[in-house]
């Protein structure tokens, strides 16, 4: 559990819930939750069709669950389920790398760590302005990143020394400025709202999946690259 | 020549010396790689290195002039060739230090001299004088493999990629500024320096483990590490 899938008009939203975790952290669970939903979304997509991802209450994801991780029996134990969880959160990337229509990321608060990749790893990201911040703590906290999440900060971050080499909390306006967001709005439900705007308009356009999802591949080929994600060609109508 | 000298928590390299436009020439080579390998030894965490020059030139690149002054066009080819490969390690181990660099730009930056600033982490420049500038397109020279790999691994926009390398534009500190390529520009040499130093202090009271910010630098510049022959090195994480 931890997130929801339903479909508001052409709109597929994958909701991150709060019951357990207000931080939305990714552990075992909401991974192997979030891998269903998006296997869910890709077997259901139409060409009019486009995903929301967002999330309860003040976080957006704060990365990946160490509490967890800590709670293990001792630092061996402890490293071993930091590298599943790690190991988890690729798939769910490749899954949305390969979704067939159009994601938006509705960052609702705080996106940190694993939290940030998972929301820069959709194709818009709309942010609140009034608080949160995107965040990556690893300089910070003494860990380097894995491959993957390096591939995203490359192709997806153009002052990716900024957000990562100096660990940086970006707030909206300026993520906007630096080219990472979209557009940043005044709450969370102003975002989650222009978020679904966009994800109808988008769904608007119906493209064909097939060709969107292999030009997206071609726009972010070191991300695909480590994420196992190998171009399939296309037969050109003309 | 250069000196190294430590203030407060950053480490001060200055291009010092006779030839005022700080060609990099074995000489000066030499003692650039001594100063960087006695500062990669000397790591602390809260450790900066702020790289610097006297007077109106940062380092106007490769001395040409030493190339030239060989028996043979062969000779000062081969003598060009042995700067291209010497200066090689200078920039490994700029993008391998374990701690953050900051480039204060104090005059003109060309050529291999725009690759010394720019294989920092954060680049200073002034704005009342001085340019940054490739001019190996007006040259007719190649560029080396790892000049390149820098660049492109660190500019990410294609327009200005072209103006730099593919028209050979001189940037002024306020052009550099706007294009991305420099972080900010200053008045005057002094105020350059004293920025990098406010600078460098900012980013030394973060404490940050050196030997973890360089591996994370280097997975942001992957092409850069490929053609400079440095590899990631893997780290038990703490946690």
């Amino acid at each position: 559990m931890g997130c929801t899938l339903e479909k508001r008009g052409s709109v597929f939203v994958l909701t991150l819930t709060s019951e357990s975790d207000e931080q939305h952290r990714l552990n075992p669970t909401l991974l192997s939750s979030l891998l269903a939903a998006l296997t869910q979304v890709n077997s259901q997509a139409t060409d009019a069709s486009a995903l929301v991802t967002t999330a309860q209450g003040r976080f957006f994801c704060n990365g990946f669950d160490f509490h967890w991780a800590r709670a293990a029996a001792d630092h061996q134990a402890a490293r071993i389920r930091l590298r599943a969880m790690s190991n988890s959160l690729r798939p769910v990337l490749a899954a949305l790398f390969s979704l067939p229509i159009p994601t938006v990321a509705a960052v609702s608060g705080h996106a940190a760590a694993a939290g940030a990749v998972l929301a820069l790893a959709h194709d818009h990201v709309l942010m609140r302005g009034d608080r949160g911040v995107l965040y990556m703590p690893e300089v910070d906290l003494g860990i380097t990143l894995p491959d993957y999440f390096a591939a995203v900060m490359r192709e997806k971050v153009a002052a990716a020394r900024d957000l990562v080499l100096a660990g940086r909390k970006v707030r909206a306006e300026e993520a906007v400025k630096m080219g990472i967001v979209r557009s940043a709005h005044d709450s969370a439900e102003g975002t989650v709202e222009a978020a679904m705007g966009l994800g109808e308009e988008l769904a608007g356009r119906k493209w064909v999946g097939e060709a969107y999802v292999e030009v997206r591949k071609s726009l972010f080929p070191e991300v695909c690259d480590v994420l196992g994600l190998a171009p399939k060609s296309i037969v050109s109508k003309i | 020549m250069c000196s190294l000298e430590k203030r407060g928590n950053v480490w001060v390299l200055t291009l010092a010396g006779d030839d005022h436009q700080h060609r990099l020439n074995p000489t000066l080579i030499d003692s650039l790689a001594s100063a960087l390998s006695r500062l990669a030894s000397h790591a602390t965490p809260g450790s900066v290195l702020l790289t610097t020059a006297q007077g109106k030139f940062f380092s106007n690149g490769f001395d040409l002039a030493w190339a030239r002054a060989a028996s043979s066009p062969s000779a000062a080819y081969d003598r060009l060739q042995s700067l291209v490969d010497s200066f090689r390690p200078i920039v490994a181990a700029l993008i391998s230090l374990p701690m953050p660099t900051i480039a204060a730009v104090n005059g003109h930056a060309s050529a291999a001299g725009f690759m010394l600033a720019f294989s920092h982490d954060y680049v200073l420049m002034r704005g009342d004088r001085g340019v940054l500038y490739m001019p190996e397109v007006d040259l007719g020279l190649p560029l080396p493999d790892y000049f390149t790999a820098v660049i492109r691994s660190k500019m990410k926009s294609p327009a200005v990629l072209r103006d730099l390398l593919l028209v050979g534009a001189k940037m002024t500190g306020a052009e550099a500024v706007k294009r991305g390529i420099v972080d900010s520009a200053h008045d005057s040499e002094e105020s350059t320096v004293e920025a990098a130093m406010r600078l460098g202090e900012q980013l030394a009271g973060r404490k940050w483990v050196g030997e973890v910010y360089a591996e994370i630098r280097k997975s942001l510049y992957p092409v850069a590490c490929n053609a400079l022959g440095l590899t990631q090195k893997a780290i038990v994480s703490k946690i």
